[in-house]
């Protein structure tokens, strides 16, 4: 799978990783303006390097849900068009505010994503909806926010199997997960993220036909 | 905003560009059914130029709700701190009230001498064989129960402080953080006292009686409990106490201003105590 528009390899002391193009968000290795973009703090990161069949092109729409501090979300936007980014706690929420105020088009968003009611009068429909909640029922977080992603879109998700099930093998939880996601989305590809995330699987999905 | 409101409206709909009290309200409050095309709407409808222009004032609208809420929500993080270490008080203080009548009565009863909650925990599973010895094992039960209540309530605390007050948390620990918060009545609060205030809060009484002119003025509060006060000798304790109080006092408006833990505040706090305590060494 090729890299999206505005993703490179780049030469980080002499060795190459991904980079993307943008202000600085904390203290990631830069060289002339490209921010190395670190897998094992991204779990995208981890799927881009894993060459996943991820389908961005760059400059799509996006809803990030689970933007958390922001590092990954920071990386998606300095490639995308408009990015709405969705995270439920307070604390990380400063971090994710001073990112968005240095780009354009990031929109940062404190809300739950289990309730998708409440951002549906801020978030237009998007070409790439990004997932990763570490809440029990990530699958039916999927679900209830497929109604943003427009028919040729694409969900791109991080499964957490501790979150589902602490105890369980991380196998049958992503065998769970991946089975109640079917309900509304077509698998396309799946793929374990380590070694840059332990008991996490990365899945690429596009919403069923007339399902919606 | 004179409209009806209806459900489904965009977080735009009847705002005036320069109100950013409703923008941030449309934002935090409002809610559709489904997604539309909000940028093209709004172009339709005139409220904005064009889409650049929409995203300029979503933008700024989303980022302003976003740190608004953010920091509403955690200044109701400080006052849940200040409930729970209240609750823990008085979970802790009435298990011992209680324990003590059980020891008393359970002294008698089996022919023993056991002291405090842990006596109480431990005739907690013994077996009733007549009517008053049920009473007294049920109510030892109750002190096991609340003792494990107040156990509960200050891991809950430990959990909690640090995402409340990060740097506060690291120098002070999570008990002693809320226990200044809950003096201060919170993090804002604390924020806006002086050091000389964070120095002596919790020994009020011992203040009035100075100001009365009848004492010397105290040292310390409640910051005793900290190990750099307590653990450096009684000569030097009165500048250890000023030196702690500073630096909480750094850290609370860190907490409240930033959020960001600093570790550099620690590391300047164990320096200047190390100093402290050397010079009382040196003599």
């Amino acid at each position: 799978m090729t890299l999206p528009e505005g993703v490179e390899r780049r030469e980080f002391d002499g060795r190459e990783a991904l980079a993307t193009e943008g202000a600085t968000v904390s203290d990631e290795p830069t060289v002339a303006g490209w921010r190395r973009w670190n897998p094992d703090r991204s779990k995208v990161g981890a799927m881009l390097e894993h060459g996943m069949d991820h389908g961005l092109a760059g400059g799509e729409t996006v809803l990030y849900l689970g933007a958390a501090s922001g590092t990954t979300v920071s990386h998606i936007a300095d490639f995308s068009g408009p990015t709405y980014a969705v995270e439920f706690a307070a604390r990380p929420m400063r971090n994710l505010v001073g990112v968005a105020q240095d780009r354009d088009r990031l929109f940062p968003l404190l809300k739950d994503a289990r309730m998708p009611e409440t951002y549906a009068h801020v978030v237009e429909p998007v070409d790439v909806l990004i997932q990763d909640v570490a809440t029990r029922g990530q699958a039916e977080v999927a679900l209830a926010n497929r109604q943003f992603l427009r028919d040729d879109g694409r969900l791109l998700m991080a499964i957490k199997a501790r979150s589902e099930d602490v105890t369980a093998d991380p196998e049958t939880v992503f065998d769970d997960v991946a089975e109640t996601l079917e309900d509304g989305y077509e698998i396309v590809d799946r793929r374990r993220l380590e070694p840059y995330h332990d008991d996490h699987l990365g899945v690429v999905a596009v919403p069923k036909a007339g399902e919606r | 905003m004179t409209e009806t409101s209806d459900p489904d409206d965009a977080w735009f709909t009847g705002l005036d560009r320069d109100d950013t009290d409703a923008a941030r309200a449309a934002i935090k409050e409002g809610s559709a059914a489904k997604p539309r095309d909000w940028p093209t709407e709004a172009v339709e409808a005139g409220v904005v130029d064009d889409h650049e222009d929409y995203y300029e004032w979503l933008r700024s609208a989303t980022v302003d709700a976003a740190r608004a809420t953010a920091s509403d929500r955690e200044r109701a993080d400080d006052q849940q701190l200040i409930h729970l270490l209240r609750a823990m008080d008085d979970a802790e203080r009435t298990a011992n009230e209680l324990a003590e009548r059980v020891a008393e009565w359970g002294g008698s009863r089996f022919g023993e001498s056991g002291s405090g909650v842990e006596y109480a925990v431990e005739i907690a599973n013994r077996a009733a064989d007549d009517p008053a010895t049920e009473r007294l094992i049920a109510l030892a039960q109750e002190v096991a129960d609340l003792d494990r209540e107040a156990r509960d309530i200050r891991e809950t605390i430990e959990r909690l402080a640090p995402d409340v007050a990060p740097n506060l948390a690291a120098m002070a620990g999570p008990a002693l953080t809320a226990r200044l918060l809950s003096l201060a009545g919170g993090l804002k609060q604390l924020a806006r006292s002086t050091s000389g205030t964070v120095q002596v809060l919790g020994a009020e009484d011992a203040l009035f009686a100075h100001l009365k002119g009848n004492a010397p003025s105290p040292k310390h509060g409640i910051i005793y409990t900290h190990e750099y006060v307590r653990g450096t000798d009684p000569e030097h304790r009165g500048s250890a106490a000023r030196a702690l109080a500073g630096k909480l006092t750094l850290a609370a408006r860190v907490d409240h201003y930033s959020g960001e833990r600093k570790p550099e505040l620690d590391a300047e706090l164990d320096d200047r105590i190390a100093t402290i305590r050397a010079r009382g060494e040196d003599e």
